[in-house]
């Protein structure tokens, strides 16, 4: 049998999230002993122009060119991975939604914005189909190991739908609401092991919004702590407001 | 003699982000030869706007993977200048640390699955794991250390989490201290291999002359955190005249601005910061400069790669000295900070404008911000390394194309693609020209 052909492409990102995975360090050296890595630009020029059993796709799409790009990619993929926020939920480049596209191409380019053409920031899976995410900004790796062996197994992986307060609570964390903060935790995936807040940080809602959020319960400790609902859409919206182009 | 090349490197590899080389030779004559930068921008000045002073470095951290903790401690240092923050000795202490920390792993990055794979002539790290497994082991465990010294002081390398305006969310402990020392005296070990390693292998030779910006400070530190701006050409300026420095300007065929100061461009990075500062360094790293063969004015690009492994002794060397001083001071932890847009108050907000210039792995980086008096964002501007650096790439191509003009199309592409990849460019970091008049 042979490897799988693996590969790894980037949108509109930081590039973080690849760089997660080549962070891994010598276990790395162990995946590719598994599968083969056949295109990954920021460390490779290798280029392969077959079909690939597995491509990562990280980034958010901004752009025409993307568009069409991403849908190539999906066409020669049996396997789409969106890895990390920007590709998985729009991630903090869905910011950009809440302007005018010309007067943001304006503010940052000038006159010459027009050579800047820009659409409205999507995540992946609102372009084409997605089989997989690892969500996180950047993403966790040990969740990026587990979901590779589900798909090695072609298996599911299923995002916890809890939110990070389950993990928070396990990580004995003293809840940031009882610091006197606001913080994203009740209303986010879990999956991250709540890494923020172990390191003293509150949680920025990076991996998405949990599916049936409990609003009514939410708008309750909000009350409870006197914040103002306006104040914490605003927060939601540091990661996730491509969700209003979600079709639902 | 090649009478007509046409080079077109389409998303060039083993870099950050997305750039092309395109070079023409029409009957023996060089026609065009230009990097183009055709990363998609995301608009992060833009989208700043609104947003509070204390979000800034959360959010351009997410400007760059690969320079993350560089682009928060640029951010941190304009937002603490606008809202008037003085950090403690031991915030910027261990700002300092988390700055080797990002050079180390940045640098090491770049110089063993970047630039290495090319001193021995193949594709990626890849076939290297067959041919030379312990040197790809080390480079993965060097990577490794890194990543768990950053892990252990700020969270994760990627988008730092406890640093932040004010200082730290989070303080090591004293077991975290030692254990940071210990990951600092096996990379010490490492890198003498790698110095060992890098002496025997060889970078092209080429040269031209050309202005080198960086940092520069009267005490004997190697400035990196804190500086004014200063030139091999004898010029020395306040970080608030940063507008002076890159006096940007826009070439035709390329939407991405240009800076240059006293000549046609001028490059920063780790080669200007050594022909600048090579006194200021750690003695092993004047000694690693030494075998290596690097000397103060050096003038070869491709030696950039070089000043980055001199720089990564002198890291490594003087973060046992931080870590060291810090657990002799003893910590004190009262100075957590409550992280979050400043909902408790704790730190001052105040309307103002503040700069930061901060010298990351690929040279001098500016964040300046304007801010209201609830401190919410009016405006922002970034200047960034590779920017700085794209002008000087392309002349240095321009006087490179004719001194091997006989070669093969093949080999003056590499020679082209090892040029760009030298000065270690990070582009989805360099799509963020801004035009932004501040009154």
């Amino acid at each position: 049998m042979s490897k799988p052909k693996v590969a790894f492409f980037d949108f509109a990102c930081c590039e973080g999230c690849q760089l997660q995975v080549a962070n891994i360090g010598e276990p790395l050296l162990d995946v590719l002993d598994i599968v083969q890595v056949v295109e990954f630009r920021e460390v490779m020029s290798e280029k392969w122009d077959g079909e690939f059993d597995v491509a990562f796709v990280e980034g958010s799409i901004t752009d025409e060119h993307a568009v069409q790009r991403v849908k190539r990619i999906r066409e020669r993929s049996k396997i789409l991975v969106a890895l990390g926020s920007c590709a998985t939920i729009g991630g903090v480049n869905g910011m950009k939604n809440s302007f005018q596209l010309e007067e943001v191409g304006k503010y940052v380019y000038g006159e010459s914005y027009k050579f800047f053409p820009t659409i409205h920031t999507k995540a992946v899976h609102q372009v084409v189909k997605v089989d997989y995410f690892i969500n996180g900004c950047p993403i966790y790796q040990p969740e990026f190991l587990t979901v590779l062996k589900c798909i090695l197994q072609g298996i599911p992986y299923y995002v916890p739908e809890y939110p990070v307060c389950v993990e928070c609570k396990l990580n004995e964390n003293v809840c940031m609401y009882d610091r006197g903060l606001t913080c994203m935790g009740p209303v986010t995936k879990a999956g991250c092991n709540s890494w923020c807040i172990n390191n003293g940080n509150i949680c920025y809602g990076c991996r998405g919004l949990t599916i049936n959020p409990n609003t009514e319960g939410f708008k309750e400790v909000l009350k409870k702590y006197n914040i103002p609902e306006d104040f914490l859409m605003k927060k939601i919206e540091m990661y996730n407001k491509c969700k209003e182009l979600d079709k639902s | 003699m090649s009478q007509n090349i046409n080079i077109n490197v389409n998303y060039l590899t083993r870099v950050e982000g997305h750039g092309n080389i395109v070079v023409e030779v029409k009957d023996g004559k060089l026609e065009i030869c230009r990097l183009e930068i055709v990363e998609s921008p995301r608009f992060f000045e833009a989208f700043l706007r609104g947003r509070s002073i204390y979000e800034a470095p959360h959010i351009t951290s997410r400007i760059c993977g690969i320079c993350a903790c560089g682009h928060t401690l640029a951010s941190i240092q304009a937002a603490e200048d606008a809202l008037g923050i003085k950090p403690s000795e031991q915030t910027t202490l261990l700002r300092k640390l988390l700055l080797h920390y990002e050079h180390l792993d940045s640098h090491l990055l770049h110089i063993y699955l970047l630039v290495a794979p090319d001193l021995v002539g193949v594709p990626s790290f890849v076939p290297l794991i067959k041919t030379h497994p312990d040197v790809v082991r080390r480079a993965l465990k060097m990577k490794r250390l890194c990543n768990e010294l950053c892990d252990i002081l700020v969270g994760r390398h990627v988008h730092p989490i406890s640093t932040v305006v004010g200082g730290f969310t989070k303080l090591p402990r004293v077991n975290d201290l030692e254990e940071m020392h210990k990951r600092l005296l096996e990379l010490q070990k490492d890198m003498e291999a790698t110095v060992e390693l890098f002496s025997k292998l060889t970078f092209p030779d080429f040269e031209r002359d050309t202005e080198y910006v960086a940092l520069v400070n009267d005490g004997d530190e190697y400035p990196l955190l804190y500086g004014d701006i200063g030139s091999t050409d004898g010029y020395r300026v306040s970080k608030y005249e940063y507008k002076n420095v890159t006096n940007e300007f826009i070439v035709p065929y390329a939407t991405a601005k240009r800076t240059r100061w006293h000549r046609d461009s001028y490059a920063v990075g780790a080669l200007a910061r050594f022909n600048l500062n090579h006194e200021k360094l750690h003695p092993k790293a004047k000694q690693a400069a030494n075998v290596l063969n690097l000397k103060p004015k050096c003038i070869n690009p491709y030696f950039n790669t070089v000043a980055q492994i001199v720089e990564c002794v002198h890291c490594v060397e003087d973060a046992i000295r931080i870590v060291e001083t810090v657990w002799q001071n003893g910590i004190n932890y009262d100075e957590i900070v409550v992280p979050d847009i400043n909902e408790l108050g704790k730190l001052p907000q105040r309307a103002g404008e503040g700069v930061g210039a901060v010298e990351v792995p690929r040279g001098l980086l500016i964040h300046h911000y304007e801010c209201d008096e609830r401190g919410i964002f009016r405006n922002a501007n970034c200047v960034i390394p590779t920017n700085q650096n794209t002008h000087n790439i392309e002349l240095d191509m321009l006087k490179l194309v004719p001194e091997i003009i006989n070669k093969s199309q093949k080999e003056i592409t590499l020679a082209l693609e090892m040029l760009v990849r030298a000065y270690d460019p990070c582009i989805s970091c360099s799509v963020h020209m801004v035009e932004v008049n501040f009154k």
